[in-house]
C-alpha cells in the first residue's frame, strides 16, 4: 500500500509541470557549478602539480557540485513537498486516501517515499556530472559514493521536515514558505546553537544540536568522510519528522 | 457470512461531534438496512457532511459508536473502511490523471486483488457510463463526467455501503437524471446513504428519509409517510377580499389559518380531513374573491418550519 501511494505521488508529480521545472533549474544550477569548478581546476592544475599530495579532482569538483545541489534542494524540496498534504487537502483529494482502508502511517510513508524517490533521481543526475569525466581522469569512486549517499540522506531529511510542515496547513504556498523557513532556520540556528554550546564547553549538548542542523551533517561527506554520527543525525531527523507528521494527521482526524 | 451482516450495514449510536464549543452533530442514532436507500435531508449547516465524514472515518466522533456490517469503525478502521465507498461533496479527483489511471489507483487503495482489478475497473466504467472516457484526463472532463468518476471511485470495490454527499449539485438537468438513475440502480446491490437538500431527489430515490436540523435528527420515517406528512396537511389560499383569519380557521376541517401575505393564507387541515370543497363553496358564497388555491409547496423548508414549530409548541 505504501508503494501504491508512493507511485501515485511520483505519477502526479511528473504529470504536473512542477517536476520538470525543478529538474530544469537543478540541472542548470548544477551544470553551471560543475563547469565553473572544472574551469577553476584546469587553471589551478599547474600549481597543484607542484604540491606534495594535492587534492584530487573529485574533492575539488564533485564536492562543490554536490554542495550546490544541497543548496538548491533547500529551495526545491519545500516546493515539491507542499503538494504532498497541503495541496491535497486544499483540493479535497485527501478524502480518497482517508476513506480507503489505509493507515495514516502508510499514507505518510508512501508520500515520503514518493518524494524521496524523485529526489534520489536528482542525486543520480547530480552524480552524472562528475561521472562524465570518468574516461579522462581517475575519479575517487569511494568519495563519489559517499557524497551521493550523504546527499540522499540530506534530501530525505529535507523531505521529511517539509512533509511535516505540509501537514500543518491547508495552504500550499504557506506550506512551501513555512518548510523553507524551517529548514533555513535549522541551518542557521542549528549552527549557531552548536557553536555557542561548544564555546561554553557543553560538547554533548552541542553534538545533539547537530540533529537539527542537516547541512552541518552533510559537510563531512563533502570532505570525503563518511561520518556515521552525521548520517545518524540525518536519519534521526527524518524519522522524527515522519513520526510527527503521522501524529499530526491523526490529530487532525480527531480535531477536525 | 456472520449473521449480523444480513441485518444492518451501518449502525450509528449516540454519534456526537463537537468543534470547540460548537456542537455540529448531537447524539444521533440510526441504522441502515441492507439494500436500502436512505435520504439524509437538511438545510446547509445541519450537520449532514460532518455525519458523513464520521461514517466514512474521515473524522473521529467526539462520542458515540459506528459499526459497518458489524465491524467497529473506530476499533478496526481498515476492515470497516473496506466496506464503504464514499463520494464527498467535492469529488476527490486527481485532475492530472486519466480516468483509467485514477480508477486503477482507487482499486489498489481499496485493496481490490490484482487479478480482479481490470474487471473491477471495466465494470464500474460500464455502470457509470465512462466506457468511452477511459483515456481522457480527468481535468478535461465536464462536471457531470467528473461526478461519474467520483461515483465510480466509490463503488469500485463493490462496498456494502455507498455514501454519496450531494451527488447532483451543480449538474444540468440531463446529468441529474442520469446520476439519479445510477443511484437507483446502486440501491439494488448496495446500501446507499444519499445526502441532499433537494426534496424531489429524495422522493424519487429513497426508501427512507432522515432529516437533520441543528445537528440533531428531527425526523426519520419512510418516504411515503413523509409525503403524507407535508403535502396533505396544508394549502395556500389567495383571497382578494379576505375575511379575518379566525373566520377561515372556523371552517369545518380547518385546524388553523395564518396570513402569509395580506391576501394569501396558509390553511392547515385538521387531521384526516380535506376542507377544500367547503372552502371553495364558502368563498364563492361570501364573495371573498378566491383567486388561488394550491397545495403548499412540498419543499424541505415547509417540513422544517413544521418540525421546528412542533418541537417548540409544548413549551
Amino acid at each position: 500500500m505504501i508503494f501504491t501511494i508512493a507511485s501515485k505521488e511520483l505519477k502526479t508529480l511528473f504529470a504536473s509541470p512542477l517536476a520538470w521545472v525543478v529538474l530544469t533549474v537543478m540541472q542548470l544550477a548544477i551544470g553551471y557549478a560543475f563547469l565553473r569548478r572544472l574551469d577553476d581546476f584546469l587553471q589551478l592544475q599547474p600549481q597543484l602539480a607542484q604540491m606534495g599530495s594535492p587534492p584530487g579532482i573529485t574533492e575539488l569538483v564533485a564536492g562543490p557540485v554536490f554542495g550546490t545541489a544541497a543548496a538548491v534542494l533547500l529551495f526545491a524540496v519545500p516546493v515539491l513537498a507542499m503538494r504532498l498534504v497541503a495541496e491535497e487537502r486544499r483540493n479535497q483529494t485527501m478524502v480518497l486516501l482517508m476513506s480507503a482502508p489505509v493507515s495514516m502511517t502508510e499514507i505518510v510513508l508512501g508520500k515520503f517515499l514518493g518524494l524521496a524517490a524523485f529526489l534520489a533521481g536528482i542525486v543520480a543526475l547530480t552524480a552524472l556530472m562528475p561521472l562524465s569525466l570518468a574516461g579522462m581522469v581517475r575519479l575517487d569512486y569511494g568519495m563519489l559514493a559517499g557524497l551521493a549517499a550523504g546527499l540522499v540522506l540530506l534530501a530525505a531529511a529535507f523531505a521529511a521536515v517539509s512533509l511535516l510542515v505540509s501537514c500543518l496547513t491547508v495552504h500550499p504556498v504557506v506550506a512551501a514558505i513555512g518548510a523553507f523557513a524551517t529548514l533555513l532556520g535549522m541551518v542557521l540556528a542549528g549552527e549557531a546553537a552548536g557553536d555557542g554550546l561548544r564555546a561554553r564547553g557543553w560538547s554533548v549538548a552541542a553534538s545533539l544540536t547537530q540533529v537539527f542542523s542537516p547541512i552541518k551533517s552533510f559537510e563531512p561527506f563533502g570532505r570525503g568522510l563518511f561520518d556515521t554520527y552525521a548520517a545518524a543525525c540525518l536519519v534521526l531527523l527524518t524519522a522524527l519528522s515522519l513520526a510527527l507528521a503521522i501524529r499530526q494527521l491523526d490529530a487532525q482526524r480527531l480535531r477536525g | 457470512m456472520p449473521e449480523q451482516e444480513a441485518a444492518s450495514t451501518i449502525s450509528a449510536r449516540g454519534l456526537t461531534r463537537r468543534f470547540g464549543t460548537h456542537i455540529a452533530v448531537n447524539d444521533i442514532t440510526f441504522e441502515l438496512r441492507r439494500g436500502e436507500v436512505l435520504g439524509f435531508l437538511g438545510p446547509n449547516g445541519a450537520g449532514k457532511t460532518t455525519t458523513m465524514h464520521m461514517l466514512t472515518g474521515n473524522l473521529a466522533p467526539s462520542r458515540g459508536e459506528i459499526s459497518i456490517c458489524g465491524i467497529d469503525l473506530l476499533e478496526e478502521p481498515a476492515a470497516a473502511k473496506a466496506r464503504i465507498g464514499y463520494l464527498p461533496e467535492v469529488p476527490p479527483l486527481y485532475r492530472e490523471l486519466t480516468v483509467d489511471e485514477y480508477l486503477v489507483l482507487a482499486a489498489k487503495l481499496h485493496r481490490v486483488p490484482r487479478a480482479r482489478r481490470g474487471d473491477a475497473v471495466g465494470t464500474v466504467k460500464q455502470r457509470c457510463g465512462l466506457a468511452e472516457a477511459g483515456r481522457k484526463l480527468i481535468g478535461t472532463l465536464s462536471k457531470g463526467y467528473q461526478q461519474r468518476v467520483g461515483i465510480a471511485q466509490a463503488i469500485i470495490h463493490s462496498p456494502d455501503v455507498v455514501v454519496l454527499d450531494e451527488p447532483t449539485v451543480g449538474l444540468d438537468p440531463n446529468q441529474i437524471r442520469e446520476i439519479r438513475a445510477l443511484i437507483r440502480e446502486l440501491g439494488g446491490a448496495h446500501s446507499v446513504i444519499l445526502s441532499t437538500h433537494i426534496l424531489p431527489e429524495v422522493e424519487a430515490l429513497c426508501d427512507r428519509v432522515q432529516i437533520m436540523h441543528h445537528g440533531e435528527l428531527v425526523y426519520s420515517d419512510t418516504i411515503a409517510a413523509l409525503k403524507q406528512f407535508e403535502s396533505g396537511a396544508t394549502m395556500l389560499v389567495g383571497l382578494r377580499r379576505p375575511p379575518p383569519a379566525a373566520e377561515l380557521a372556523a371552517l369545518p376541517g380547518v385546524a388553523a389559518a395564518a396570513a402569509v401575505e395580506p391576501t394569501l393564507y396558509r390553511i392547515q387541515f385538521a387531521a384526516g380531513e380535506d376542507p377544500t370543497d367547503a372552502l371553495v363553496k364558502t368563498a364563492a358564497a361570501r364573495d371573498w374573491g378566491l383567486y388561488q388555491l394550491k397545495p403548499a409547496q412540498t419543499s424541505l423548508e415547509d417540513v422544517f418550519v413544521h418540525l421546528t414549530r412542533r418541537e417548540e409548541s409544548p413549551q
